[in-house]
């Protein structure tokens, strides 16, 4: 069973239908102490906001816990930008569980926010990378890994950005899997298969 | 390198997809989850939804059917119509909406933008703008005023000047619709959507009279427009040639525009 971590803001639901399309079992996490095969933390909205809401739920161990224990982790979004150490959106302490940060796209050179399809690049052979393809977008804010092995997909917007992390058990995408059409079902089907 | 988007567009009467001219003479096309299932499958961009009756039948947006479609559909997909408070806004998008379109009552209260901003995030919340040419006034320096209630209401306000507010406000994207091309299928007014993108930095939307690939071609290369939205040229039994979105992006591809490659040979 895949937990949909559901927070005020997120966009669980969405997330949460996109997994039921393609068969696969999965519920919402809310609360402490639901068992989950593997996880994934959606995001909408700002990190700030995010590492709020997760704090104020008590969610926060949790998500560390079950990192430290293998279970396979998927941020989306907002969810990949709090995994790493701090966010300059509301100047956010973050997960830490990525070396890295998370700043804005320059508004002087690109409107901001990205919002759209864009072309990422795989850059490395992984159990649930497509070769590469067209995924949505919607962000203001890229992530900046302190190692930059973490990156897994790369698109280009005002240059290169991370557009997928993973290292582990552990993976991020800035971009929507659950609204990327069939290669962001693909990508969530490929994670599901994780154990 | 970010593509153009293509959004299929449906106004929605009692969970039927509707069709209308310059806002008015409606007909119904097909339920909506049906039509945007199948927009979706023929790989649309992403999917908006107008709930039309929900503000003159004062009542809050058809969830039933956001619900119906959100299940449907796995590109982004924004819903307008009905929605007046931040816990209206919390309803759409946990019915399954990714953004909340907000008009007429934006400009009766601007301030739920920056609610709708600061609880969701910018990205959710469109400002969808009603716009028709007018004589350049001192009072309307960009010649288009904003209207509001299905283009029924004049507002007195500059349309160039209420995108600038709504970004400052915290809008994520501004769509701009033009009244006197809307239906029309002759091509979408090129110098208000030019207008507003050249003022602002965030995503603006063409709205309002595509009626063949060219036209969306041109909204494209003449105005920064970032996305463009189609209906009548996709589905209304009014025209005698609906396109697929294959055959769209094959016309704008071929004009030097990036897309999101067809998922299926037109």
């Amino acid at each position: 069973m895949t937990g949909v971590i559901h927070y005020k803001a997120g966009n669980a639901p969405s997330v949460l239908n996109a997994l039921r399309h393609i068969g696969e079992e999965a519920a919402l996490i809310t609360a402490p102490g639901q068992p989950a095969d593997r996880l994934i933390l959606p995001g909408v909205g700002s990190a700030l906001a995010t590492m709020r809401s997760l704090r104020e739920l008590g969610l926060e161990p949790e998500i560390r816990a079950a990192i430290g224990r293998g279970v396979p982790f998927l941020g989306i979004c907002v969810g990949l930008q709090v995994l790493f150490e701090h966010s300059e959106e509301g100047d956010a302490e973050c997960l830490g569980i990525f070396p890295g940060v998370v700043k804005k796209f320059d508004e002087r050179a690109v409107r901001v926010p990205q919002m759209g399809w864009n072309r990422v690049d795989f850059v490395r052979a992984d159990p649930v990378a497509e070769e590469g393809g067209y995924f949505y977008f919607v962000n203001s804010y890229y992530a900046v890994p302190g190692d930059p092995s973490l990156v897994l997909g790369q698109a280009d917007y005002n240059g290169a950005f991370c557009a997928m992390a993973a290292r582990g058990n552990v993976y991020g995408a800035q971009f929507h899997v659950e609204k990327s059409g069939d290669a962001g079902l693909r990508i969530l089907k490929r994670f599901c298969g994780l154990s | 390198m970010l593509t153009k988007r293509l959004i299929a567009c449906f106004d929605i009467k009692n969970g039927m997809v509707t069709k209308a001219v310059r806002f008015q003479d409606n007909i119904d096309v097909a339920p909506a989850a049906e039509l945007a299932r199948r927009m979706y499958e023929g790989g649309v961009d992403e999917i908006v939804f107008y709930d039309i009756m929900a503000s003159a039948e004062r009542r809050k947006t058809d969830l039933a059917t956001v619900r119906a479609v959100a299940e449907r559909v796995f590109v982004p997909f924004t819903v307008g119509g009905g929605i007046k408070t931040l816990a209206d806004m919390y309803d759409v998008l946990n019915a399954g909406a990714e953004k909340i379109s907000v008009d007429s009552m934006a400009v009766r209260n601007p301030h739920i933008i920056t609610e709708g901003a600061d609880a969701f995030g910018r990205q959710c919340v469109v400002l969808s703008m009603q716009v028709k040419r007018v004589e350049v006034s001192a009072a309307i320096p960009s010649g288009y005023e904003i209207a509001v209630d299905g283009a029924r209401t004049f507002t007195g306000m500059d349309a160039v000047e209420w995108a600038k507010r709504g970004e400052a406000l915290g809008a994520g994207e501004i769509c701009v619709n033009s009244i006197d091309n809307d239906g029309g299928c002759e091509g979408y007014d090129l110098e208000i959507t030019k207008a507003v993108a050249d003022a602002v930095r965030i995503p603006v939307i063409a709205s309002g009279g595509a009626g063949l690939p060219r036209h969306i071609a041109a909204a494209f290369l003449d105005t920064g427009a970032s996305a463009a939205i189609i209906s009548s040229m996709l589905y209304s039994p009014r025209l005698a040639k609906n396109f697929t979105v294959p055959e769209i992006k094959d016309e704008l591809s071929a004009a030097g525009i990036p897309v999101r490659p067809s998922l299926f040979p037109s």
